[in-house]
């Protein structure tokens, strides 16, 4: 799907980040064109998360110094919620339970918001409801879980099944899936990520986090970044991802020493 | 002027005892002329704003005077199957009643036989709430509530701007019956209300009771006190909500006489601007095998206060109670301020009893999740309190919505 005439949708220069006064990125650069995938892989602590939090504004993280455009404009300055709506969509690793507040009300209103931006009609209950429910299908996921509260008493894979559900209906220009495989089982994870998959669009872009190679088996990236101490350190292609799978991250700590001993 | 001189000249102000509450009249006065109004010595009222209290004293009462007039807000249709009672202080509100198949009033053997003995059993002392309306109520709502009871029953109480009014209800709801009970208190500028409401809930009722206290003008203050007599094998389940007065006092008192029963409770008080509301809970079990459900929320913002005091008596014969109390408050400013204190007196050994209590704010990372989905940070904060609102509000029977109350709770925070 790619092509060298693709957009960039996104475009990540130098980027050092905090979060509580300590310094988790080092200096991240990334490109991002549209109909990618990339993925991102690295030991816990390595700064994945971190990145997917920096791009969709998480008001706990500080940008330090470095750039975020997204199809060509800076959102650094932009709040979390114009961000979503322009077209960044994280898929939680941990998504939040938030009691009384129905799921199918939540989806309905991130739904309207994303298309006011798009110049798209807003949808009523009863069009909403219809949408949604050809949307559950991506996900093949049970419409009893839209009467519920938000991702509350849902097993690990119905929340990540709720991820992809929206967004199936966000339709983002980019979605940064923050270990999204973390917790599923086979079958879960096999109609995750062809959820993911049937989503992925020539106009649209995916970032995967992961440490496990058995989603890219289901996902085949474009790229594979790996991050090591908030710096992606090595990018390559699909094969990079089979090899540390083989061989562990002690690879990359001899490259990393191998590194440090040519400086 | 202090508040016992208050007292006093409030006291002389009142009309001569008379009528058929003449008796309660009496019981009231003389209480008030012993002890006075209460002091922050009174552990009951110690984190009382007595400025707002002394409100009941300085507005002119309401008690027959036809120049006063209740020009009633907005009030929504009422409902089909529900019959609606709206109280005017200044006439028998037995009279707006049409007798229904089910529903009747009590006769006098009936009220002498069982007027006030459900709040003295109570056993509070220095009983100011109920002091003050049995001085001051001049009328009487007895109704008797029978098995074939087929409608509902919605009660609504309007305040009078620059008055004070008390009011008083008696509801004995007959063996087998089943109701559901709307009570509605709305607030006007510069008033006052004290309600005094007993239930008698007789064996195998199940009695559902939604409170919707709106107190909707500037310094609008409301006491209510709420006595409950539950028999065996009854079902009792009472929702409230108490918004928008400068002060608000709720005394939910239920007495489980013979054990046996089952209570469930869930109040909701939310406070903004410098308001002060305080729901002061009583429940006591006098047999085996009761139980208890209860569950107190609180939303404090800006420079408001919210109490909670819930007590739970459970004496030696009360063996295998079970009985769980949970507080949970929303403290949504640093200016704001919530008191909660369980108080469980437990004597028989063979029980089941827990309580809890905890007061957190909007939880940054759900606020976040609802941001990253583009919903913008209004409507966001809208949705959590909302959510927060839900385990009490959806409880309240579908009738109640039309009161508007949930858009209120959520406005009126969320500025």
């Amino acid at each position: 799907m790619i092509s060298s005439t693709s957009e960039t949708i996104l475009l990540i220069q130098d980027l050092h980040a905090s979060v509580e006064d300590q310094q988790i990125l080092h200096g991240v650069n990334l490109i991002v064109k549209e109909g990618e995938i990339h993925a991102i892989m690295g030991r816990n602590g390595s700064g994945k998360s971190t990145l997917s939090k920096v791009i969709a504004g998480h008001p706990s993280y500080n940008v330090l110094s470095g750039s975020i455009q997204f199809k060509g404009t800076n959102i650094l300055e932009l709040a979390p919620e114009e961000r979503a709506r322009i077209g960044i969509f994280l898929g939680f690793q941990y998504p939040v339970e938030i009691p009384g507040v129905s799921n199918l009300e939540f989806l309905r209103v991130a739904t309207n918001a994303r298309r006011k931006e798009l110049l798209k009609s807003e949808l009523d209950t009863f069009e909403f409801e219809d949408l949604v429910k050809e949307r559950l299908k991506i996900v093949e996921m049970d419409p009893a879980f839209l009467e519920r509260s938000v991702n509350e008493g849902f097993s690990g894979g119905e929340k990540k099944r709720n991820e992809i559900l929206q967004m199936a209906l966000l339709e983002p220009a980019i979605s940064i899936l923050d270990e999204t495989d973390s917790g599923l089982d086979i079958d879960a994870l096999r109609i995750v990520a062809s959820g993911i998959n049937k989503l992925s669009k020539p106009n649209s872009a995916t970032i995967l986090i992961t440490h496990y190679q058995r989603l890219l088996n289901e996902i085949t990236p474009d790229f594979v970044h790996i991050m090591a101490d908030g710096q992606i350190i090595k990018t390559g292609n699909k094969d990079l991802a089979v090899e540390l799978e083989k061989s562990g991250y002690d690879f990359i700590d001899k490259n990393t020493e191998d590194k440090e001993i040519a400086k | 002027m202090n508040s016992s001189a208050i007292c006093e000249e409030w006291l002389s102000s009142l009309p001569p005892m008379q009528g058929y509450l003449k008796k309660e009249q009496s019981i009231g006065r003389q209480s008030l002329f012993e002890h006075g109004m209460p002091s922050n010595k009174d552990e009951a009222w110690r984190l009382c704003n007595f400025n707002r209290l002394n409100s009941f004293l300085s507005l002119p009462i309401v008690i027959n005077n036809k120049n006063v007039s209740s020009k009633l807000k907005y009030i929504p249709e009422k409902d089909k199957d529900r019959e609606r009672i709206i109280i005017d202080p200044n006439g028998n509100p037995a009279k707006n009643i049409i007798p229904t198949n089910g529903i009747e009033q009590l006769n006098d053997r009936e009220i002498e036989e069982n007027l006030g003995k459900i709040v003295k059993s109570t056993n509070v002392k220095n009983d100011l709430s109920v002091s003050l309306n049995q001085a001051s109520s001049s009328e009487l709502l007895a109704l008797k509530v029978k098995s074939n009871m087929k409608e509902s029953l919605e009660i609504v109480i309007p305040s009078i701007e620059g008055n004070s009014i008390s009011t008083r209800i008696f509801l004995l709801i007959e063996e087998g019956a089943k109701l559901d009970l709307l009570q509605v208190f709305l607030g006007n500028t510069n008033s006052t209300q004290n309600h005094l409401i007993e239930i008698k809930v007789e064996s195998n009722v199940e009695l559902t009771h939604g409170l919707i206290s709106l107190g909707e003008e500037k310094k609008s203050s409301s006491i209510c006190t709420l006595a409950v007599q539950q028999s065996a094998n009854s079902k009792y389940s009472l929702n409230s909500i108490h918004h928008g007065w400068d002060y608000a006092r709720f005394e939910p008192r239920i007495i489980q006489k013979e054990g046996d029963a089952s209570t469930n409770i869930k109040g909701l008080q939310v406070t903004k601007s410098k308001e002060q509301i305080a729901t002061h809970s009583q429940i006591r079990f006098e047999g085996p095998n009761g139980k208890l459900d209860q569950l107190q929320k609180a939303v404090a913002s800006e420079y408001s206060h919210s109490i909670f005091n819930g007590s739970i008596e459970v004496p030696q014969k009360a063996q295998k109670t079970e009985a769980a109390q949970l507080s949970r408050n929303l403290l949504l400013s640093k200016r704001a301020k919530i008191d909660t204190k369980p108080e469980l007196e437990i004597v028989a050994d063979d029980v089941r009893c827990t309580h809890g209590a905890t007061v957190s704010q909007l939880q940054d990372e759900e606020l976040f999740y609802l941001l990253s989905r583009g919903i913008d940070n209004k409507h966001a904060n809208s949705l959590l309190l909302q959510g927060y609102y839900d385990e009490v509000v959806s409880d309240f029977p579908q009738s109640a919505w039309k009161w508007n109350f949930i858009e209120k709770l959520i406005k009126d925070i969320n500025k």
